[in-house]
């Protein structure tokens, strides 16, 4: 048994750290923000290049064929520098649905140009009520056509292709969209975390390219949302372990009464438990990825807990980081509230706390019952 | 990174579950009424530890010269699982094991070695700690008992506090200020102090449980042979805080499995009790606290898992330690609260034979979990050590 990162895992980190730590300084972090999209072509572009784009898929559809704990090595790093732009929506979300539910012939047409960085992609799947539960998927899909509208879509402005979750004749269905292609259109849903932009996107009598129906499109788009929330809790990780860092250097060189305000006990113990909440976000991260990657019978438990852990405690960590910070931290010049909205808008993504404390619930204490539907 | 076992890992779990399951005692409850079984309890658990010293299995990790198996450290981890797997009963000598035993491998003279080791193992010889005074509790490098030198014996006077199990013990490892008018870590010793030597009186101390199982134990001119002290004189700090390391690295192995287990029958229990007219299981706020106590318990389980690896990739148990100390007891205090929630008024009784759930083992726990936060370096002193030694902030006091 050995739980920590190979040599070769903990290279890609390394790598990966030392890259967006270069790409992605604060100042561009910025300037990204206040952009219409957060996304810059450039950057992407670099990203495909090292291969980023294409990890987790395998090589004959030009991916670098690694694993999950690979991936959530490197989206450790990404969420650490607060990466913009549109990789999560992309490669893990996106990407994975086509992976897990599409037939060759449309993973060579859909994965190919994400891999190579041609295409970005992002997943349709909440609507008016809001819900990460694929049991209430409405959007009727009729004809090969799609009628509806999609909300809270991560960083669709700038995807070349949505994979829609649409009910096709009482059935779930997985349907790829052109972003050009007739009676799409988009409207942007300005929130909290301005590096990650989400849209409304409305179709109206809509081509799209049924990629998986029934219990295929069930089980893609249940791993999908599975490996993008084990990516997510990766970055909310990352996310952590700088707000901590930023805290701690802050606690040695402020000085109050005299002293470094670290001194303080008070101050000192919000550090030690934002110190304590990242190291459990972390463990419960990394095991959920070899659960995934290894299909361990308790996988999608281990993904509910990584996330019902890491929802509250980066959000945790973010009270107590603006606190030891003081006014300071209340300011829009420091980049602490850059981490603190991705924050919120990470606990939000994918279920909330509640949301996967219930999914673990039902799996180890049987299913609730339900009163509507 | 890979969390299968290996085929030797495998091989040595089997071992040990399948002795397990040919002797871990039947019938055995982990919570028995107090008071005037607590004696009793304990002769019974010296047989248990007897029984797994004969298996070959007491202070496994120890090097077999000692009379130990030099298990690796992940064995040393399984084993502890696999004891928490079978439910099986604590060992009597649980200080002995865990503490003593370890320091004296470290620092111990041969002649130190052959003399005590082996008792501790067959829990011939049952151990107690004596650190903390009534004036030197977190800070204990306060102490004030002290040890005088007189030819080639020390004097010792003084008094120690909150001593679990010196009404069992034998020995007791002793932390002591040998030289006189000396401060803080300096100057003090580790000595092995017989308990049944004249002039050592053990009073009872009841804890807010009702047991006693703690002691106050006093000191009135003991002689003990100068060749009882443990590491050099004056050293008595390192060697203590070597005592301490163990503590913390050990107390929470296992642990995770304990706490699933009562998480399975708290999960039991909620298809048996009601809450709004419907099994408490299909109550939304229980499924909620429910989930959020595994979610708890899972996290200790995989950062233990990560630390254990470390440490066995090389890595040395460090004031990490105290990140465990503080999950494990305060998620104890958080589980125990939920699991009041779950039984409603069920929860509080403590005895049958009306409506007591599982001999009012929950009762008692509630009660119990609070001494967790302070026994084995308090929550604040944890978050002190996390603060300095791992976050490098200045230290507070
Ligand atoms: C069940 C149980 C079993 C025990 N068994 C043993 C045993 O076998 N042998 C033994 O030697 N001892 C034993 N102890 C004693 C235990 O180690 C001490 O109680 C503990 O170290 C705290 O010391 P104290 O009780 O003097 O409290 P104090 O040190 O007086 O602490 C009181 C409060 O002040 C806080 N405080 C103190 N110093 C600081 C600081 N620097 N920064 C912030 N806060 C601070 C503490 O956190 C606590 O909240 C046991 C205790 C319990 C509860």
């Amino acid at each position: 048994m050995n739980f920590g990162l190979t040599e070769e895992q903990q290279l890609l980190k390394n790598s990966a750290r030392e890259f967006f730590t270069a790409e992605c300084p604060p100042p561009e972090i910025r300037r990204l923000m206040e952009t219409e999209t957060a996304h810059d072509e450039a950057l992407w572009k670099k990203m495909a290049d090292q291969g980023w784009t294409g990890l987790p898929f395998p090589e004959e559809y030009g991916g670098m064929g690694l694993g999950l704990v690979d991936l959530a090595a490197a989206c450790e790093e990404m969420g650490q520098a607060l990466v913009p732009g549109a990789f999560l929506a992309t490669v893990p979300l996106a990407g994975t649905a086509i992976f897990a539910g599409a037939q060759d012939g449309a993973k060579k047409k859909y994965l190919a140009p994400i891999c190579s960085g041609q295409a970005r992609a992002t997943l349709a799947l909440l609507e008016k009520e809001a819900s990460w539960n694929s049991r209430d998927v409405a959007l009727p899909l009729t004809k090969g056509t799609l009628n509806g509208q999609k909300l809270f879509v991560m960083d669709a402005g700038v995807a070349s292709f949505f994979v829609c979750a649409a009910r096709q004749g009482g059935e779930l269905a997985l349907a790829v969209v052109d972003r050009r292609a007739a009676g799409v259109s988009l409207e942007a849903q300005p929130a909290l975390d301005a590096t990650r932009k989400l849209y409304a996107v409305t179709f109206h009598n809509t081509p799209a390219e049924v990629i998986a129906t029934g219990g295929a499109a069930l089980t893609a788009l249940d791993r999908a949302l599975d490996f993008a929330t084990v990516a997510l809790t990766a970055e909310m990780t990352g996310g952590m372990q700088r707000m901590l860092d930023l805290t701690v250097a802050y606690a040695k060189t402020r000085k109050q009464f005299g002293k470094p305000i670290g001194q303080f006990q008070a101050v000192q113990h919000m550090c030690a438990d934002m110190l304590i909440l990242l190291e459990g976000a972390r463990s419960s991260t990394y095991y959920a990825a070899w659960a995934l990657q290894e299909n361990a019978p308790d996988a999608r438990t281990a993904v509910s807990v990584a996330k019902a852990y890491a929802s509250e405690a980066y959000r945790e960590a973010g009270n107590r980081a603006i606190q030891v910070h003081g006014g300071m931290g209340f300011t829009w010049e420091n980049d602490v509230h850059l981490y603190y909205r991705r924050a919120k808008a990470s606990e939000i993504a994918f279920g909330d706390a509640a949301y996967h404390r219930e999914r673990m619930a039902a799996a180890l204490m049987g299913a609730a019952s339900r009163a509507a539907k | 990174m890979d969390l299968n076992l290996t085929p030797q890992e495998t091989e040595f779990r089997n071992e040990i579950r399948d002795w397990l399951s040919a002797n871990v005692p039947a019938g055995w409850k982990a919570r028995q009424d107090a008071e005037e079984s607590m004696r009793k309890r304990f002769e019974f658990l010296r047989e248990w530890q007897r029984k797994v010293f004969a298996g070959g299995w007491a202070g496994i990790s120890w090097p077999a010269e000692y009379g130990g198996r030099g298990a690796t450290l992940m064995e040393q981890v399984i084993f502890n699982e696999e004891m928490a797997r079978a439910a099986a009963p604590p060992m009597a000598n649980t200080l002995g094991l865990a503490l003593v035993g370890p320091t004296t491998i470290t620092y111990g003279t041969p002649a130190q070695k052959a003399r005590f080791l082996k008792p501790i193992l067959n829990a011939d010889e049952i151990w107690c700690q004596g650190f903390s005074e009534p004036n030197a509790g977190s800070d204990l490098a306060a102490l004030r008992t002290e040890a005088r030198r007189d030819g080639d014996h020390f004097v010792v006077n003084g008094q120690k506090v909150w001593t679990s199990y010196g009404w069992a013990a034998d020995w007791c490892a002793l932390v002591v200020r040998s030289e006189p008018g000396s401060e803080k870590h300096k100057g003090l010793s580790y000595i092995l102090v017989d308990m049944h030597a004249p002039g050592v009186d053990v009073r009872p101390l009841r804890q807010m449980t009702g047991e006693t199982e703690f002691n106050e134990v006093f000191f009135q001119d003991v002689r003990v042979p100068v060749e009882n002290v443990l590491g050099k004189v004056g050293d008595g700090w390192n060697v203590a805080i070597s005592t301490l390391m163990h503590e913390r690295a050990t107390l929470g192995a296992g642990l995770h499995i304990i706490y699933k287990r009562w998480f399975d029958r708290l999960v039991e229990l909620s298809h048996e009790l009601t809450r709004n007219g419907r099994p408490a299981a299909e109550d939304p706020v229980i499924r909620q606290r429910l989930a959020q106590a595994y979610t708890e318990i899972e996290v200790m389980r995989l950062n233990q898992m990560r630390i254990i690896s470390r440490i066995a990739n090389g890595g040395t148990p460090g004031p990490e330690g105290s990140i465990q100390k503080l999950l494990w007891s305060e998620l104890n205090q958080r589980f125990q609260q939920i699991a009041m929630e779950l039984m409603g008024a069920y929860g509080q009784l403590t005895k049958g034979p009306v409506g007591v759930i599982d001999e009012g083992q929950w009762a008692y726990q509630f009660l119990r979990t609070r001494g967790n936060t302070i026994e084995a370096g308090t929550s604040e002193v944890q978050r002190n050590i996390i603060g300095h030694f791992v976050l490098g902030l200045p230290k507070s006091y």
